[in-house]
């Protein structure tokens, strides 16, 4: 007990912090993709897993193959949008559930990606020899630049969905039926989504590859829960701290603090010297958690077990009453 | 204005729940002309509704409206021709968005949906003034979400939005059955005062009998799928309840 007590410094969890902030700023841009289809359309798409990667592989095969960061990174979010282009077609034209759609999208992203990285799971850039967007070298720089970035996709963001395309997108998410009857084509409005979504989260896979230096087959890995976590960890903070609710790009900013604080938590857990592979449960447990609050705050004040408790008195009194009859 | 020739459409062909929802059914409706439109249960009411919005394809037949033989185009594409409202007031609007951006989404029934924005200044003008005529106070609410609303309140909303193109042919389902009596007789009134002021083309599917005698100047009733009787102008005028009653037990 005391070697561990002597072990965790609250001095190295200073030192590790920032570093926490800056891969949250990336993870956090990676769940406002999943925020455009999991709150605006409305559905749950699990093909990020698989763009995340595929944003990672195209930017760092690009750079190894002399193309400037830059260029890697915008031609890394063009990829994502094929992407999502995919699981939008086989969800809108051909009828696959979207859950189902995407899993099958993210199926056969983890063959591509492999394909892209020459067959290899992973593939590693030199921090000396390439100029990157985002690195874990300078985290100073990181944090400025995933700001920036962040920055301005909120503000394209929140100009997109105020036009009339983006509200036809918001439209079909809420409510189907309606949005036929208006004369907006849903389905390729979700196509729409789902393209945007993708691209996005590639986006944060080819930034999330130069920060850490090497892309992976498996780093999208559970991409759709870390997402899910940042959007609910920043809903839950946005509806305390404006209790009267806030406006979408204020909305779209709390998404990114989620990413944050979701990273932070795991700079805890790690600093706390617990087994790093274990995160993954501790992720699934929080949002599991999470998600069922609303529903159990619900249930709490509406609940049969309540009402059958406050009926109890009443059943007293009638109870006395027959006896005082008797 | 709207033309239904031999439309025919049967669902769950081929299996034990096939029911034969429209035959060989035959509709002239002129411009102008306010159509409502009785049956029982089961009589096909809703289905010509849907048949005529495009909610599915037809089995046969063509429906033409305004001179454009629509029977092929999917519901979207019909959309600029069609103002809708349904019987469920949820199914009208989207709870999520705001009034005025419910408003701005039926404005820009059947254009391009480009990257200009989605509400204009000059626009929530002509919206405050329009939810004004409601009298539901909804002119100052105007950013409000539409789930706020009451059902009544909806409704109105969802009718205004279906008016406010203009739109060829109104197309309207029981759009009052949900709601109490009161709050009913309210929204028929807007549809009477949004009807006569755009001089709009409509069909609407009522069960209150009362309703489809008080209102609009024409009545058809349907029965299994068939149109079994059509009434227009002074006899429309002088139909009772009785003789409702007096058809409905003829079909029995």
């Amino acid at each position: 007990m005391t070697s561990y007590l002597c072990a965790i410094s609250f001095g190295n969890l200073v030192t590790r912090l920032p570093g926490g902030i800056s891969q949250g700023l990336v993870w956090g841009l990676m769940a406002l993709g999943v925020f455009i289809t999991f709150r605006i359309l409305d559905v749950a798409d699990l093909s990020v897993d698989g763009s995340f990667a595929t944003g990672g592989a195209v930017a760092v095969m690009l750079m190894i193959a002399g193309v400037p960061a830059w260029a890697a990174t915008l031609i890394a979010l063009c990829a994502g949008l094929v992407a999502g282009l995919i699981t939008g077609l086989l969800h809108a034209k051909l009828g696959i559930p979207a859950i189902l759609a995407g899993i099958l999208t993210q199926f056969a992203l983890y063959s591509i990606n492999l394909r892209i990285m020459g067959m290899s799971s992973n593939q590693s850039l030199n921090p000396n020899r390439y100029k990157m967007v985002i690195t874990m070298r300078n985290i100073p720089m990181a944090i400025l630049i995933g700001v920036i970035i962040s920055a301005v996709i909120i503000a394209i963001l929140y100009w997109y969905f105020g036009t009339e395309q983006g509200s036809a997108i918001r439209a079909t998410g809420t409510n189907n039926e309606m949005s036929l009857a208006l004369g907006i084509n849903t389905s390729n409005m979700k196509i729409l989504g789902l393209i945007l979504s993708n691209g996005l989260v590639a986006l944060a896979g080819a930034l999330m590859a130069q920060y850490q230096g090497f892309s992976d087959v498996n780093m999208g890995r559970g991409a759709i829960v870390i997402g899910l976590a940042a959007i609910i960890i920043g809903e839950i903070l946005c509806d305390a701290i404006f209790k009267k609710g806030c406006n979408f790009a204020i909305r779209l900013a709390f998404v990114v603090v989620g990413g944050i604080i979701y990273y932070i938590v795991m700079v805890i857990i790690l600093w706390l010297r617990l087994d790093p592979n274990d995160l993954k449960l501790f992720t699934a447990i929080i949002v599991a958690a999470f998600l069922a609050i609303p529903y159990l705050r619900g249930k709490s004040k509406n609940s049969f077990g309540w009402a059958g408790k406050r009926s109890l008195p009443y059943v007293e009194a009638i109870k006395n009453s027959l006896r005082k009859g008797v | 204005m709207l033309w239904l020739e031999h439309v025919s459409k049967t669902f769950n062909t081929g299996t034990i729940n096939e029911r034969k929802a429209l035959i060989d059914a035959q509709l002239h409706i002129a411009p102008g002309e306010f159509v409502t439109v009785i049956g029982g249960n089961g009589a096909g009411k809703s289905t010509i509704l849907n048949a005529i919005a495009g909610t599915w394809p037809i089995d046969d037949g063509a429906i033409i409206l305004d001179g454009i033989n629509v029977t092929g185009l999917p519901e979207h594409k019909r959309a600029p021709f069609i103002g809708r409202v349904f019987q469920d007031p949820k199914m009208g609007t989207a709870a999520d968005m705001q009034i005025e951006e419910n408003l701005a989404l039926a404005r820009r029934r059947g254009q391009k949906r480009g990257l200009k924005w989605g509400v204009t200044k000059a626009e929530r003008e002509e919206f405050k003034e329009k939810l004004a005529i409601l009298g539901l106070g909804l002119e100052d609410r105007m950013t409000s979400k539409v789930g706020l609303l009451s059902g009544g309140q909806r409704q109105a909303l969802t009718l205004l939005m279906a008016a406010l193109m203009k739109p060829k042919l109104l197309l309207l389902d029981e759009h009052t059955a949900a709601l109490d009596p009161a709050t009913a007789a309210k929204v028929l009134q807007t549809t009477d005062h949004l009807i006569e002021e755009n001089q709009l083309t409509t069909l609407m599917i009522t069960h209150n009998m009362k309703d489809a005698i008080e209102h609009g100047n024409r009545l058809i009733m349907m029965n299994e799928g068939r149109i079994i009787y059509d009434v227009s102008g002074e006899e429309k005028q002088k139909l009772t309840r009785e003789d409702l009653l007096q058809k409905f037990s003829d079909i029995l």
